[in-house]
């Protein structure tokens, strides 16, 4: 295989593989930067790729090709609704985050595989109707080596999440939305002495993040396993949470951060092709991706700054 | 850390008992809106349990195991971690175990058992201990760091199973030597599959109990989990406690896998997702409250529903994953604890303390 095929072959399959978790990991910072932890990330996943899958499969013949998207914005929509359970919990009720996202993760996959025997009597949907899939960018392409190695047979859903990540940045750190998010997540009662409403802002992080992660569970569903079932997230939500600590909370650097554990990913799957780690073991290119986060978060973020504010409950003051 | 702050015994109780009762109620509403009838399925799912011994005996099966986890995630827990590498610490304690057993086959029972299972307690509990000298050392996130070492252990064990210690996603069966099975016990519960390993639990119940609530080291530990600062003021060691805690944690989760692997099933196979002992632990201990008898009966309940749960969808036709969905549940309405706080407030029953007493001042930890 020549450099520029292999190149292109990595290339092609970290998009695919960060797509996930680009839109999960912009997720979580959302809802951190609003002051709630959400390790519940990987059970919102759950219900996106979910209710993604079997929107797709019912609902193909009606939208044809354009399926997957539709899709996708319904899984974001499944995510968002299945958040505001998060949302309750940690504002109103001040329930630990961590118990109250791992209620989330532990209900995900029970409910959703209760679901797909209830409709197809089986434990999996069975393959997709219409997965999501590869194009050229027009003019893109024809760019003298970058455009074959970019441009050409790659997931536009790669690019979708750096546009996203661009997006997040400058909702939250340009709008004076963003601005209050973050206050809420900084210090609450500061931000609710000049009047912001500090349950709003928080509800509206959780909510982006159930959105976000919906969409980061349909992209999983309908590019990378084209079915579901209890394993088709397997991981990735977690993964989006190292993500989005590495990439420091800020949806850019978070965007990074998820492309390169798309990356690690994608080795132990493309690994074989290429000559210098062919001969390496899967096994270790399967532990990869876990071994490096734990190596980051040591080497790099030891004393990572989260938002002051974060993981603990707010109570209105009267 | 995770605590359950209520002020009277009665109030206390109902917390765990109305998250049970509702846990059941969501997944009553679940089964009506897609058409099964949940007065049938529980009925199939608790009664059906009880009716014979071999289920009974699968149900204490089932307990035991999420008796170690339970307590595993507790010690962390009221050290001020959350342990979510339960799952792969009980997994890492299945391989290990089976590893060392598979090895020396020919050694008597009496030397073999305790040796086999005290190899999966130590692989646990170094497992464990990573994530723990990482926290007190370098401040790394527990949380992420047990999770990475979830799937890496996931990973490496099926690797394992595939190509080094088995073949064909399996590996043999541990010699007879290692077996945990009592003749008597299996003959009463109509040849089920419960073992010694009901007997280590009880011993490691009230152990656990004794080190907690009578011990210095059990002190410290709580003391760290309540007000690092203070303890470290008094002069414990938080980085000592914190490790030591992990590593308890880890040997007790290890433990349950060493019996699992042992007493359960006697061998190793490819898992599709890691085993569901850990994360039903948390949910053990969190229903328990961080009592050691609150453990045993929320592990109990829980052995009985897993168990159940294949009576419901084989007798009911209701999937089994309702068990699941009633776990779940109930870990949400422990966690979301101020709601019942909420409703003994509209219903009435608070203490003279004047109005909003529960309230404090904004912003502050509650």
């Amino acid at each position: 295989m020549s450099v520029i095929g292999i190149l292109q072959l990595l290339v092609t399959s970290s998009l695919m593989y960060s797509a996930p978790l680009i839109f999960t990991a912009i997720a979580g910072a959302f809802s951190e930067r609003s002051g709630v932890v959400n390790i519940g990330l990987e059970g919102i996943m759950v219900m996106g790729a979910f209710s993604s899958a079997i929107f797709n499969i019912m609902f193909f013949d009606t939208f044809g090709n354009s399926t997957p998207w539709i899709a996708m914005v319904f899984g974001g929509i499944v995510g968002l609704l299945f958040s505001l359970l998060h949302a309750i919990a940690t504002i109103n009720l001040r329930a630990d985050h961590v118990v109250s996202g791992t209620a989330l993760n532990l209900l995900a996959p029970g409910l959703s595989v209760f679901l797909v025997r209830v409709i197809y009597g089986r434990a999996q949907t069975g393959p997709l109707k219409r997965s999501f899939g590869i194009t050229s960018f027009p003019i893109l392409k024809d760019i003298p080596v970058i455009g074959k190695i970019f441009f050409t047979s790659v997931t536009p859903l790669g690019y979708l999440g750096i546009l996203t990540g661009i997006l997040g940045w400058f909702v939250l750190f340009k709008t004076p939305f963003g601005l209050r998010l973050r206050a809420v997540g900084e210090h609450p009662v500061a931000a609710e002495s000049v009047g912001i409403n500090v349950y709003m802002y928080k509800y509206a992080g959780v909510l982006i993040s159930g959105f976000l992660g919906g969409v980061g569970g349909a992209i999983q569903a309908q590019a990378i396993v084209n079915e579901f079932g209890v394993l088709t997230v397997s991981g990735q939500g977690f993964m989006a949470m190292a993500a989005m600590i590495f990439g420091k909370w800020n949806p850019i650097g978070v965007t990074f951060a998820a492309i390169f554990f798309g990356f690690a990913q994608s080795l132990s799957r493309v690994g074989h092709y290429i000559p210098i780690i062919q001969n390496v073991p899967t096994i270790y290119l399967q532990i990869l991706p876990y071994v490096l986060t734990i190596i980051i978060l040591v080497a790099f973020l030891g004393k990572s700054e989260s938002p002051k504010a974060l993981g603990k409950p707010y109570i209105k003051s009267k | 850390m995770v605590e359950v702050k209520t002020d009277s015994l009665l109030k206390k109780l109902s917390v765990p008992l109305l998250a049970v009762l509702f846990g059941f109620l969501v997944g009553a509403i679940v089964m009506l809106v897609f058409g099964y009838n949940p007065i049938d399925a529980y009925s199939h799912m608790i009664i059906d349990v009880f009716a014979n011994p071999y289920s009974i005996g699968e149900a204490l099966t089932q307990a035991t195991l999420l008796v170690f986890t339970g307590l595993a995630f507790d010690i962390a827990n009221k050290a001020g971690f959350f342990n979510i590498g339960l799952s792969g610490q009980f997994l890492i304690g299945w391989l290990s175990t089976i590893i060392f057993a598979l090895q020396f086959p020919d050694l008597p029972r009496i030397a073999l058992v305790p040796l086999s299972l005290i190899a999966g307690t130590l692989g646990g509990a170094l497992y464990a201990g990573i994530a723990g000298f990482l926290r007190a050392y370098f401040g790394t996130s527990e949380v992420i760091v047990t999770i990475m070492l979830n799937h890496t252990i996931l990973q490496i064990s099926n690797y394992l199973t595939n190509f080094v210690i088995g073949t064909s996603s399996r590996t043999e069966k541990v010699s007879e030597n290692a077996s945990l099975s009592l003749e008597w016990l299996t003959e009463v519960t109509n040849y089920s599959r419960l073992n010694i390993g009901f007997f280590i639990a009880i011993v490691a119940v009230v152990v656990y109990w004794f080190f907690m609530k009578y011990t210095t080291t059990g002190f410290e530990i709580k003391a760290v989990g309540l007000n690092p600062d203070a303890s470290r003021y008094a002069g414990m060691s938080d980085k000592k406690n914190i490790i030591l805690s992990m590593l308890i944690s880890g040997g007790l989760a290890g433990l349950g896998g060493a019996i699992n692997g042992l007493g359960t099933f006697g061998n190793l196979f490819v898992l599709g997702a890691l085993p569901n002992e850990g994360f039903n632990g948390i949910a053990v201990a969190l229903l328990g409250l961080g009592n050691p008898i609150g453990i045993v009966l929320s592990a109990f309940l829980f052995g009985v529903l897993n168990t159940g749960a294949s009576f419901m969808s084989s007798r009911a036709g209701v999937p089994d994953e309702m068990a699941v969905i009633v776990t779940a549940s109930i870990v949400f309405f422990v966690g979301a604890y101020y709601l019942v706080e909420w409703i003994f407030e509209k219903i009435g029953y608070r203490r003279a303390q004047g109005p909003h007493s529960t309230e404090t001042e904004g912003g502050t930890e509650q």
